[in-house]
């Protein structure tokens, strides 16, 4: 057996770092940049679509578009391929809607295996939830100091 | 027809910034994704309680809404919405407003994780 050459921490973190990619940071400002701009022309588009030939508009305009992004980025999610897309993109894959919609399903599906109950559907809400707990607490308060203030 | 390219030229940069601002803090702060997440949900919840993201949503279209600073705008504006009618709908208006988009989640994701294996897990 060779004597091993790496002897403190330090040492180790060196060796370690040899091995890891360098991650450019400058590149991955752009690429945030892109990807989250990109997915927000897509849906700029089915926004467009939707106006168009089904005649929705508002609320109801808005709603179907967001449900149709979150469709595709859990399908995404479902075939692996939003996982790829996160590696390269960093914030503008996280940030825009199907984000949201990865980060609900990613962990459904990891952990199927520890049970339906407290496995998928208690994992879900890993992320999402406390985005859903502070937006609804946030929203009610926002909601009440309109209804005091009559504003 | 340059209206069409004007918006989705809008569309793309100010959801392109809202993304790289993310990365910027992913970048250089210690600040991990989830906590991005929340506040720029946040962000969007207050920014909309001064009544100023709907000007960016005017500008920019998708570029403000897709993003999760857009979900926080949703949520401030059904209840701001919601509190012209009542008590009660001031307080639940933001869960109303959203709950297409929770709803969508669920529902597709539980379907995804009953026909999909896992492939790469999420940080």
């Amino acid at each position: 057996m060779t004597k091993n050459p790496i002897m403190t921490n330090e040492e180790y973190k060196e060796y370690v770092k040899r091995f890891m990619p360098k991650t450019n940071e400058k590149r991955s400002l752009l690429n945030s940049f892109l990807v989250g701009g990109f997915i927000c022309s897509i849906g700029q588009f089915i926004r467009y679509f939707f106006n168009l030939y089904l005649k929705l508009q508002g609320d109801s305009l808005a709603a179907a578009t967001s449900v149709v992004l979150i469709f595709l980025g859990v399908l995404l999610t479902g075939l692996g391929v939003y996982d790829r897309i996160g590696k390269h993109a960093g914030g503008g894959s996280i940030v825009p809607i199907t984000g949201f919609a990865n980060s609900v399903a990613s962990p459904a599906m990891e952990f199927v295996s520890e049970g339906y109950v407290y496995g998928m559907a208690a994992k879900m809400f890993v992320v999402a939830g406390p985005i859903i707990v502070f937006g609804v607490f946030s929203s009610a308060l926002v909601g009440l100091i309109y209804y005091i203030f009559g504003l | 027809m340059t209206d069409i390219i004007f918006t989705y030229l809008k569309a793309f940069t100010v959801g392109g910034l809202i993304c790289m601002i993310a990365q910027l803090l992913i970048n250089y702060t210690k600040i991990t994704a989830g906590k991005i997440l929340v506040s720029f949900m946040l962000a969007g919840v207050v920014l909309q309680a001064f009544g100023v993201y709907e000007y960016l949503v005017d500008f920019a279209g998708s570029g403000a809404t897709v993003p999760i600073s857009g979900f926080g705008y949703l949520l401030a504006n059904g209840a701001i919405k919601g509190a012209k009618e009542g008590l009660i709908e001031a307080i639940t208006g933001g869960f109303t407003a959203a709950s297409a988009g929770v709803t969508a989640a669920i529902i597709f994701s539980f379907i995804v994780a009953l026909i999909f294996k896992p492939r790469s897990k999420i940080n």
